[in-house]
């Protein structure tokens, strides 16, 4: 169901290594991404040119996202939400090369993802507010503080769930639609396809960053 | 056969059902936040963050219903029990 032929997953199979296509694909965007930051940041000047100049928009750009949701408390979470930010917005655009595949675009990758969010929002909920950080579960009323606790603890489990399906179902359901496009009429109907499919890798990039940035923020605060 | 038919039959009609739904709660969301952005301008960055969000929520629920039309066309747990009950 996906393109017909995909250059890391014939170089997989050639060497033998059994990880997966979407591991391979992973790796790929990281390497991509250790390339751009080794090019950035290789000679950084005052005045910023070429590869210097476009990173500095990008951080900027999240910068500006993280102290407009998160107050300047979050800042100290730059790098874990940049990483999200770059890792899935470079992840969803590959898919748009022939013979490339959006890591994405598997469950594994964006359960890997989305579980990485969910134990650093409880990681950053303990470390600032200690065992108190338990007062968040629990409700404004003690008397029915076990209740409450029950549904928070579903309403937190089923964070990683919906983030993990929402970006697999994005991008595997544009995948899916260009391939039937491209099957029906393969002349130039699926260019408006592929057009959304880049709105769509930069609109789930974006959610996916801001959700964490909320959760995140909701386990910063204090309880009510 | 016939189970096969009802799969496909089943994942249409629920895809319909899901984005159909979907569809009008997006619907209102953005009808909202033009609104909004047209009585206050200068609110539009706000709206537009509070919007997305709303809407990646809404969104998610026709993704559900995406991913188990998707299980029930490609990976049906029970498509192995009504193969061999066909061949007996």
């Amino acid at each position: 169901m996906t393109h017909p032929f995909l250059i890391l997953q014939w170089l997989e199979e050639t060497l033998h290594i059994h990880v997966g296509k979407h591991v391979m694909y992973a790796w790929f965007v990281m390497i991509l991404l250790i390339a751009l930051a080794f090019l950035a940041s290789r000679s950084i000047k005052l005045v910023p040119n070429g590869w210097q100049n476009l990173m500095e928009t990008v951080v900027s750009g999240i910068e500006g996202l993280i102290t407009d949701t998160m107050g300047p408390k979050g800042m100290a979470y730059f790098p874990m939400l940049a990483t999200f930010a770059l890792f899935i917005l470079v992840s969803n655009l590959i898919g748009l090369i022939p013979g490339f595949y959006p890591p994405t675009a598997d469950l594994n990758t964006n359960a890997a993802l989305a579980l990485t969010v969910f134990v650093m929002t409880h990681v950053i909920g303990f470390k600032e507010h200690g065992i108190s950080y338990l007062k968040h579960f629990m409700g404004p009323i003690l008397a029915l503080a076990p209740l409450i606790f029950i549904i928070e603890i579903i309403g937190h489990i089923a964070r990683p769930l919906s983030l993990t399906l929402r970006l697999f179902g994005n991008m595997y359901g544009h995948e899916i639609v260009l391939m039937i496009f491209l099957m029906l009429v393969p002349f130039l109907l699926p260019v408006p396809m592929m057009l959304m499919g880049v709105l769509v890798a930069l609109i789930q990039t974006f959610v996916f960053t801001l959700l964490a940035m909320i959760y995140i923020a909701g386990a910063l605060e204090e309880a009510h | 056969m016939e189970f096969f038919a009802w799969c496909m039959i089943a994942a249409g009609i629920g895809m319909g059902l899901g984005s159909f739904g979907t569809g009008i709660g997006q619907g209102l969301a953005i009808k909202s936040a033009c609104e909004g952005v047209a009585r206050n301008p200068g609110a539009s960055g706000k709206i537009l963050t509070t919007m997305m969000i709303g809407l990646a929520m809404v969104e998610s629920l026709a993704i559900y219903v995406f991913v188990v039309a998707m299980i029930i066309l490609f990976a049906n747990p029970f498509t192995d029990k009504v193969v061999e009950l066909l061949v007996k």
